[in-house]
């Protein structure tokens, strides 16, 4: 087990790198200076600024020797400066960056297991109106737009009904500690996590149910109820051991996207994390913020990646009983 | 062909997709005659709400835009931006696919890697990035999204053609004296088409509502009306004029919704054994 998670880290390493390159390449691509480029928007920035960018970078310089310094920064977690805020892109990214993991690790952890329960549910009663319920219900979430989920919930729960707090991260000049604090942060957090999870909430439970499904009609289930099982153990023990796993995969592969969610729930419940960061550096082209954000997302994705790797080999019965 | 109709019509929901979604063709198509003035010229007063005025059945926008016409020409964009975009990104990935699973080995290796980098990395992060650095017009949105959208159809064009490549009616080609390029194109792609038709119309589905995110951000091409700048314009008056974010974002739900369902439709005409397994 030490050896493939291993395996999975230089992996992982590797493709950090190829997106520091495709990033270095992308500010070469993008149409003028790529100083520029790097300070903002076109002329936001002043000449010593640039002057001092060029030589940082030895924009002067072959590109390749271009490329080793930005691969030498970004590997010490120097991600350029931003212009507009006046600091290095790494701290605004650090200062940001819990608000994102608390926001994307609830909404994958609900989602998953909402969408998981619900799939059982559904198969374990196929054709009846109890699956035709949960499987309408997961065609509508799958096809509605992340960001409009969340307004129309802001605007019902929030504004209409007042039962839940419709932005930020906590009540602004409450100043609460401890436990109030933390259930303050859970109040704002409704709302953004279920928004965000409700769409991969939707993939799950139809993952789960076509697995379910398909593995009650293998061969190791009959024998099971041949030798006389109770239903619950053998939809728990057999069934969903092994149907899980393609769904586990699945939440891998998944983990980007919850990620481009989030910046579209941030937006919209101006929630101070990455996304947030991001959309506030699109509206002002804040270039080094939008890559850096880039980069830190994709070794974010890596490290759920990570996880989810480890949770499969814990899960998959196989690999138990062979180690 | 027959049979094909009589499956795909057994599903109910298909159906019911195809009726929506013909309905909004027919509305991305009539849109220029029914509304010939620009759907951004400002028409009567702000904020008017829906019904309330003859002529201006679903009101004006905060800029005294008629909101119909607006829905409308946005049809016609998201429809647009959504099958080329996935045309594009077939371009890409059956090409890939195919010389990955015909071609084992090395070149599998190396195409495999390569999808696999776009496949980890966050896809709307990289299509904000890529529109950001480029300038927001239409045919950027097009390229971003297929840029994000084709390591799907790859590995799924890979995997068809790994199975199908031993089969014997690809070795009696390949013994005719057939170049590889020809057992390709003609005896393997097409054996693989039905997943991937599957597959593009999901795909279609889903360039709609990265579109509709990209331009709600203000990445969308600044010169057209989409449901996603509508929504996002109308974000800061939701207190007030609800309906202006609501509307467009029916629009997008009703459109997503009747492409999956014949996705779903598709399935299960065109692969009738996987259906009748799971009957």
């Amino acid at each position: 087990m030490t050896k493939f998670i291993l395996g999975r880290l230089v992996k992982a390493v590797f493709i950090l790198l190829a997106i520091l390159i495709f990033n270095f390449l992308l500010i070469h691509a993008a149409p003028g200076d790529p100083a520029a480029v790097m300070a903002g928007e076109a002329g936001a920035a002043d000449e010593k600024f640039l002057a001092d960018l060029r030589e940082r970078f030895g924009l002067d310089q072959p590109l390749y020797v271009q490329l080793w310094t930005y691969l030498k920064g970004a590997v010490q977690f120097d991600l350029g400066f931003s212009y507009r805020q006046q600091l290095p892109v790494s701290q605004l990214i650090a200062d940001r960056l819990p608000a994102t993991l608390l926001l994307t690790g609830v909404a994958f952890v609900l989602s998953l297991v909402l969408g998981v329960i619900a799939g059982v549910a559904a198969s374990a009663r196929q054709g009846s109106w109890g699956d035709t319920a949960i499987s309408t219900l997961a065609l509508l979430f799958y096809a509605t737009p992340l960001f409009w989920v969340a307004l129309m919930a802001s605007l019902v729960f929030s504004v209409w009904l007042e039962w839940l707090p419709g932005f930020g991260y906590a009540t602004i000049g409450a100043n609460y500690t401890g436990f109030a604090h933390a259930m303050d942060v859970a109040k704002h957090l409704v709302l953004p996590a279920t928004t965000l999870g409700l769409f991969f909430m939707a993939i799950y439970m139809r993952m789960t149910r076509a697995s379910m499904l398909e593995v009650s009609r293998l061969d190791f289930v009959k024998t099971a109820r041949a030798k006389g099982l109770k239903r619950g153990v053998i939809q728990r023990r057999h069934i969903l051991r092994n149907a899980l796993l393609p769904v586990i995969t699945l939440a891998g592969l998944q983990a980007g996207q919850i990620f481009g969610g989030a910046i579209l729930t941030e937006t919209v419940f101006a929630w101070p994390g990455i996304g947030r960061l991001m959309f506030e550096a699109i509206n002002q082209r804040d270039y080094a913020v939008i890559l850096g954000v880039f980069y830190i997302s994709g070794a974010m994705v890596l490290l759920f990646n990570l996880i989810t790797d480890v949770v499969y080999v814990i899960v998959d019965p196989r690999i138990r009983l062979t180690g | 062909m027959r049979d094909f109709w009589k499956r795909f019509r057994h599903n109910r929901g298909a159906v019911i997709g195809l009726v929506i979604l013909a309905v909004v063709i027919a509305t991305a198509i009539a849109a220029p005659f029914l509304f010939p003035q620009s759907p951004w010229k400002m028409v009567q007063r702000p904020f008017l709400p829906p019904f309330t005025q003859e002529g201006l059945p679903l009101g004006t926008d905060a800029l005294g835009r008629d909101v119909l016409s607006g829905l409308a020409h946005g049809a016609y964009v998201s429809l647009l931006v959504g099958l080329v975009s996935t045309i594009v990104a077939l371009a890409i990935g059956v090409p890939v696919g195919a010389l990955a699973g015909y071609f084992v080995g090395r070149t599998d290796d190396a195409l495999m890697r390569f999808t696999e980098f776009f496949q980890t990395i966050p896809s709307f992060a990289l299509a904000i990035v890529l529109l950001a650095i480029f300038q927001p017009s239409l045919v950027f949105v097009i390229i971003a999204i297929a840029i994000v959208s084709w390591p799907p159809v790859a590995r799924l064009v890979r995997g068809e053609v790994l199975s199908l490549r031993t089969r014997e009616f690809v070795e009696a080609a390949s013994l005719s004296g057939l170049s590889n390029s020809q057992i390709i194109l003609r005896h393997v792609l097409p054996n693989a088409l039905p997943p991937i038709i599957v597959l593009a119309s999901l795909m279609v589905a889903q360039a709609i509502l990265l579109e509709s995110s990209l331009s709600f951000l203000g990445l969308g091409d600044p010169n057209i009306m989409s449901w996603g700048y509508m929504i996002g314009a109308a974000r800061t008056v939701i207190r007030t004029a609800w309906w202006l974010s609501f509307l467009p974002g029916m629009a997008i739900l009703l459109t997503v919704l009747a492409l999956n369902l014949i996705g779903e439709g598709l399935n299960d005409a065109l692969n009738p054994r996987l259906t009748r397994r799971s009957e």
